[in-house]
């Protein structure tokens, strides 16, 4: 009797090890845990103090270390969703200005995970259709440009009018800049990387010139005026807490774009044309269509990200450098095997990520590209997952993964 | 049975159309001719003269200037389109068409300069050695192109190899020399397509995914560096390389007109002409280049005989890498002499288009990249002589002209059939 | 007399099946031996492993007397064995002369290419075995017959001594299979000798000293074409008596359905590969289209369907003009499609059974109400379906690349037939497929047939299009050069129909010439 309950216990275990460790889930914990680790060691060797600490011993020198990466890490997490301490304290004395001083990094994050969820949402969609989009930085700027434009030309409407005006004009704007290499691509083949990538340098130029041309502000040289208070999104708290409406219109359209995907027709033939573009057109659904659509749409997403930006963060343009905006929403989409309800995931981890750096810049000297960094080594193990089966030793499960199908150069639907 | 058996080529009936495409090449050269005549020549006073400065700055050899009359240049052009333009719709030049096209676009080319200095003086020597200059990122990332997609592996992280190729150039140079610094470039790029090789061929990744990774981390790479390390006062000293003087040609540098515009520049000018050359040769002369354009083509066919697939593959990707590196050293060694984070402002994606558009060849993508290169240098050109279009819209041309290029050629070309798939084994 | 080539308990497994179950296979030289057995069987998998592609978990490959190891090609190859696989591997974009010498290439010194030294070998193969090869034509611009020639002198070139033929005759006119049977007489007189894989019983009987049967990857029987009979051959193939010929009534066709006139197709390259075509198909008959592949009938097909544009000509379905509508206004006016190639147009491999069975369909109620899909609806469907057409699957979730491809194929049927259909075109219907598939999808057609359905049967099977059609169209280069009445036609007529040639059958038939619409 014994026996069987303890064989029957062990082969419970067992078949749970067994589970945990086929499952891609664990393969994205791993991966990430791994990009940490790597990203960690970096950020060691690349700073000053620790190679004096190991000129010291070496035993100085890995506590050294240790020290550096938990404090690089933590300051990381506080910058990015709060000190627990702090904020339990804060509940607890019930004080409105301590509160909101120290939720501020969470609702931080969750401002700067707005555009980073939009234009993941973005990517994921083109990807679903078998379409790739980097071109999401530049209809992000276009949207982002044009709905200010909107935001500060339009004087004297109301409120209700003028937020989703300006909002229209930069999702159209982002929709145009999606439409044109979409619709290169079902009419010429041309592919749309190349295609997208120079839209991005396009709008980059265009939108510095608007900024120091046409749109610049008569009193300050280089930036544009403000928006109207108008067109300004509505905030949930005051200053200094940032988080406006845009984060549950962002989250809207996450669940809107899921439900489509998944549940409707339409979505159903984004799916066929971006899993097998030749049987989509047997089964009468009209690829170059979808591929346009896919492109506009995504385009239009892009756009409203940097629409919500300028009206719920910024209120004004200033000439400044690329964001990475497009290649993050790759990796975001990508991490999330471009399903639209885990964007809303990877995104927050992204956005807290982005959000933590900058306290982490702050406290430890470290620079914000190292985010970048580690979203390469957390993708490379992503996409490769054998090679973190290899590392921790993990079994391979049976089922593939279903992956959209990307045409190569020159392919036409 | 004689038929099935003496059959050379399937002799299907061509349809008609053919030409439609005549039609509308005759229509664009005759629209050309119009436009420099309606435009150009209309706007431009019959006592200007333009001057076409032959000689590039700094030059020891002086080439005669050309003087002319701009409106007596400028109707002739138009005139001579016009006339092209008609033949073209009325008989055709049917396989020459190319080549008109291509007298056409410089006819164009040729007035709109001399409209656009008439008046005044254009450098015109200066503008074709810039332009030599500028198209060597775009003809080198076109080559590495070359190299990968030839043997079957897209290669979208160019930029990101050039990327890095500047820095680590820029960083080695300063601290060990000019050549040390090349070495550490070329060094640098294969090791980062070793990454894309090995993501792409083994564990058959999408090899665009793998690109756009190895360009979010070499991106992200760099810019740390240049944060963290370059720009603390004590580290600066590792971000001051200086370039490679331009070098003249002994005998060759002498020839008028295209002697100093061809032969006067430093190693990444005459390395371009060289890997040219080198390349074409190697690809399909040589038993390696067969190998590697079957590889390609179609992997199956090649692993039937006995062809290790994979090992060309690598092969192919690292060497790519390596001339990505090498691209990218242009920028910090042979340009501006330091490194920053703008400097290759999306190069790397045009010489992809470059290869496409010269058709996967590397005298195509050298042509290809001269043209690109002569639109950043004409955009540069136009901005000295205070031309009104803002210098943010001139710079958006390249940009512009590569999705043009893309548009229009890739419908009629295709390259190898096999690149963009993962080679399975074992799979028949 | 000692074998050239002996294999010694060749065994091979693949997740889920084994392949190969200890075979044992000799090969003497100078011969020809058949391998015979229906797809599936195991028999590309032995000569894959015989040729290096795979390796095997046991057994052995014996070759002169000396054990040999084949890792990888290069090692059959240095063995003396060639092999001309069933889908070729050639170069389309390279010449000849690149492609033969591909791997052993001749060389100057630094690895430069001597392809003059090259082409003449070339020449002097051909001309050896009669080929007539240009060892400078583009691979592209040759007909399939020649191809395969360039394959065999490819293997030539590097010197093998034993030939391994996949299936060769797929692609070949009943005359050009006679011709490549010549070929194959020079090479053994030559001192070769081949191993011919097939599962066609005819040509087995014709052209081998030898046969083996294989059967679920194991040696079921042995025979000589002199002891052998077909019907026992098949018997062994499959492991039970078969049918060789389909049980069907007389047709009782009435009423036009599909009706085209002086259709002419195009394709990219401005190649004309239907050329002015008109037939007609009435409800309750099969009409056939029998032709080499490459004639026109894939494009026919596929314009008829909606995915190709006609450049002249109408289409009419019930009256209606349907030319160059879309797949979808097509499918609406009741017609199915069992496309040729099932994995590329027919499926979409990565999703679930229940899916791909609404593939054309999901936009109908009840599937989708609106745009909203209505998922308990369209597992019903699956589940009524997996049973009438009796689909081995697990359940209708499971993707439905994990089904083998008979079921695939019949998942494929089971969509196009659940709806009230007027008129289906099959295009190659059965192949790949094993004995028990073919039978299945035949019995059904006749069926439809019967039900009233017009039926447009395209496919390069001569025997298949023979048993289940009712009338033969034989297209020839983009052309429909005769139609005649499946009852009397005989293969000898209709093979040469297919390579072009249209004069009086030869006076010592004793059945007298039928007239025949020429149509041009």
């Amino acid at each position: 009797m014994e026996e069987k309950q303890d064989s029957e216990k062990r082969n419970f275990f067992s078949i749970l090890l067994e589970e945990i460790s086929k499952s891609s889930l664990t393969i994205i914990i791993l991966a990430i845990f791994t990009g940490l680790v790597l990203g960690g060691i970096l950020a060691a060797g690349t700073t000053q103090e620790i190679y004096e600490a190991f000129d010291e011993s070496f035993s100085t020198g890995i506590t050294e270390s240790l020290k550096f990466i938990w404090e690089t890490y933590s300051s990381l997490f506080i910058g990015s969703v709060g000190n627990p301490s702090k904020m339990f304290s804060a509940l607890f004395s019930g004080d409105s200005q301590e509160i909101r001083s120290a939720f501020k990094p969470f609702l931080e994050s969750l401002v700067v995970t707005t555009p980073y969820l939009l234009t993941g949402v973005a990517v994921a969609l083109a990807f679903q259709a078998g379409v790739f989009n980097i071109g999401g930085e530049g209809q992000l700027f276009m949207g982002s440009i044009m709905a200010g434009w909107a935001g500060w030309t339009f004087k004297g409407l109301p409120s209700i009018i003028h937020v989703p005006l300006a909002l229209s004009i930069g999702i159209l704007a982002g929709a145009l800049w999606g439409f044109i290499p979409g619709w290169l691509k079902a009419k010429t083949g041309s592919h749309e990387v190349i295609n997208t990538i120079m839209m991005n340098y396009i709008a980059f130029n265009l939108s510095q010139y608007l900024i120091i041309g046409p749109f610049q502000d008569p009193n300050e040289s280089f930036k544009t005026r403000f928006v109207e208070e108008s067109a300004r999104l509505w905030r949930f708290f005051e200053d200094p807490l940032r988080l406006h409406v845009g984060f549950i219109i962002a989250i809207v359209v996450a669940i809107l774009v899921w439900y489509v995907l998944y549940k409707t027709t339409w979505g159903f033939e984004f799916r066929i044309v971006g899993l097998n573009p030749n049987a989509a057109k047997y089964a009468g659904i009209n690829s170059s269509l979808i591929t346009i659509l896919a492109l506009t749409i995504s385009g239009a997403i892009a756009g409203l990200a940097g629409a919500i930006e300028m009206l719920g963060v910024n209120f004004r343009a200033v000439q400044s450098l690329t964001t990475g905006y497009g290649f993050d929403a790759i990796a975001i989409a990508l991490l999330a095997k471009n399903h639209p309800l885990w964007v809303i995931v990877t995104a927050m981890l992204f956005g807290f990520m982005r959000q933590g750096s900058r306290v982490m810049q702050i406290n430890t000297g470290i620079p914000i590209d190292i985010i970048s960094i580690l979203q390469g080594f957390i993708l490379f193990f992503i996409a490769a997952p054998a090679i973190i089966r290899t590392i921790y030793r993990l079994k391979e499960p049976k089922q593939t993964e279903i992956t959209p199908q990307l045409s190569g150069p020159g392919e036409k639907l | 049975m004689e038929e099935s058996t003496l059959i050379k080529k399937k002799k299907f009936q061509k349809a008609e159309t053919t030409k439609t495409r005549q039609r509308i090449m005759g229509i664009v050269f005759l629209a050309i001719g119009l436009f420099i005549w309606f435009v150009l020549s209309a706007t431009t006073p019959p006592e200007a003269q333009t001057l076409f400065v032959m000689t590039p700055g700094g030059s020891s050899v002086i080439s005669p200037d050309l003087k002319f009359n701009s409106l007596i240049v400028l109707n002739f052009m138009a005139g001579l389109c016009v006339a092209l333009g008609i033949f073209q719709i009325i008989k055709g030049f049917g396989k020459y068409t190319n080549i008109v096209l291509v007298l056409v676009g410089l006819m164009l080319t040729v007035s709109f300069l001399a409209w656009a200095a008439s008046g005044t003086s254009i450098n015109v020597g200066g503008m074709l050695r810039i332009m030599l200059m500028r198209s060597i990122p775009i003809v080198l990332g076109a080559l590495s192109g070359i190299l990968c997609e030839r043997a079957g592996v897209v290669n979208i992280a160019i930029e990101g190899m050039m990327i890095t190729g500047a820095l680590v150039g820029a960083m080695m140079g300063s601290l060990f020399g000019l050549w040390a610094g090349v070495v550490a470039a070329i060094f640098a790029g294969g090791l980062i397509a070793v990454v894309h090789a090995v993501l792409s061929i083994k564990y058959k990744v999408d090899q665009i995914i793998s690109g756009t990774i190895i360009n979010i981390f070499t991106i992200g790479l760099t810019s740390y560096i240049v944060t963290k390390i370059l720009q603390e006062r004590e580290w600066q000293y590792l971000n001051e390389s200086g370039i490679f003087m331009p070098v003249s040609i002994p005998i060759l540098s002498k020839i008028p007109y295209i002697g100093p515009i061809l032969f006067n520049h430093n190693i990444f000018v005459y390395s371009m002409y060289i890997l040219v050359i080198v390349m074409t040769i190697a690809l399909f002369q040589t038993r390696w280049g067969l190998r590697m354009r079957a590889v390609g083509e179609h992997p199956k066919a090649a692993d039937t005989l006995g062809i290790n697939v994979f090992r060309i593959r690598y092969v192919a990707v690292i060497l790519g890498g390596m001339l990505a590196g090498f691209a990218g050293s242009y920028f910090s060694l042979g340009s501006a002499g330091y490194f920053n984070q703008s400097m290759t402002a999306g190069r790397g994606f045009i010489g992809l288009a470059a290869m496409i558009f010269g058709n996967w060849t590397p005298v195509g993508s050298f042509g290809a990249g001269l043209l690109f290169g002569f639109a950043e240098s004409l955009a540069t050109n136009l901005a000295l002589l205070r031309f009104p279009i803002p210098s943010e819209i001139l710079l958006m041309v390249p940009y512009i002209l590569t999705m043009i290029v893309l548009a229009g050629v890739v419908g009629r070309s295709r390259g190898p059939a096999a690149a963009g798939t993962p080679y399975e084994k074992e799979s028949l | 007399m000692e074998p050239i080539l002996e294999l010694r308990g060749i065994t091979k497994r693949f997740p889920g099946v084994l392949a190969n179950d200890h075979i044992d296979l000799k090969l003497y030289k100078g011969e020809i031996l058949a391998l015979l057995g229906e797809n599936g069987a195991g028999k590309t998998t032995l000569m894959n492993i015989l040729y290096g592609l795979y390796t095997p978990d046991e057994g052995e490959i014996i070759i002169n007397g000396k054990s040999i190891n084949c890792q990888s090609p290069t090692d059959a190859i240095h063995a003396g064995i060639g092999m001309v696989h069933q889908h070729f591997m050639l170069i389309p974009v390279f010449d000849v002369t690149e492609n033969v010498m591909l791997g052993n290439e001749y060389t100057r010194m630094a690895g430069f290419l001597d392809k003059p030294k090259a082409a003449k070998q070339v020449r002097k193969i051909s001309d050896q075995y009669n080929m007539q090869i240009d060892p400078n034509a583009l691979i592209e611009d040759l007909p399939i017959g020649l191809q395969q020639r360039v394959e065999i002198i490819k293997i030539l070139f590097h010197d093998a001594e034993i030939l391994i033929m996949d299936e060769p005759s797929a692609v070949l006119t009943p005359q050009e299979v006679d011709e490549l049977f010549n070929i194959m007489d020079n090479l053994i007189n030559q001192g070769k000798s081949i191993i011919f894989i097939t599962h066609k019983l005819s040509e087995v009987m014709e052209c081998t000293d030898r046969i083996v049967v294989i059967r679920s990857g194991k040696v079921v029987g042995e025979s000589t074409p002199e002891e052998a009979d077909p019907e026992k051959l098949a018997a062994m193939m499959v492991g039970r008596p078969v049918e060789l010929k389909v049980e069907k009534d007389l047709a009782k066709p009435e009423g036009n359905v599909l009706k085209v006139e002086n259709l002419t197709v195009v394709n990219k390259n401005k190649k004309i590969e239907v050329d002015g075509i008109s037939f007609e198909v009435k409800a309750g008959e099969i009409l056939g289209v029998a032709g080499v592949q490459g004639n026109g009938q894939t494009e026919l097909v596929r314009c008829l369907t909606g995915l190709m544009k006609a450049e002249l000509g109408t289409i009419e379905i019930l009256g209606k003009d349907v030319t160059n509508a879309d797949p979808r206004e097509i499918t609406e006016q009741g017609v199915a499609h069992i496309p040729e190639d099932r994995q590329k147009d027919g499926l979409v491999l990565p999703i679930p059974v229940h899916d791909n069975l609404v593939l054309n369909t999901y936009y109908h109620k009840p599937f989708a109400k609106g745009i909203v899909m209505q998922p308990d609806e369209i597992l019903e469907n699956a589940e009524q379906l997996v049973e009438d057409f009796d689909i081995r699957t697990p359940n209708t979730t499971v993707s439905v690349s994990g089904l083998s491809g008979g079921n695939q194929q019949k998942v494929i049927v089971a969509r196009e037939f659940s709806r009230p259909i007027k008129l289906l075109i099959a295009s190659q219907p059965t192949r790949g497929l094993d004995v028990g598939s073919i039978e299945y999808i035949h019995r059904r057609l006749i069926e439809k047939r019967d039900d009233g359905c017009a039926i447009l049967l395209v496919s390069t099977e001569l025997d298949e299009v023979m048993q289940l059609a009712d009338r033969i169209a034989v297209m020839y280069r983009g052309k429909i050069i005769a139609t005649v009445d499946a009852a009397i036609a005989t293969k000898e007529e209709l093979g040469l129909l297919m390579a072009g040639v249209t004069t009086e059958i030869s006076p010592e038939k004793r059945r007298p010439t039928k007239v025949r619409e020429i149509v041009t």
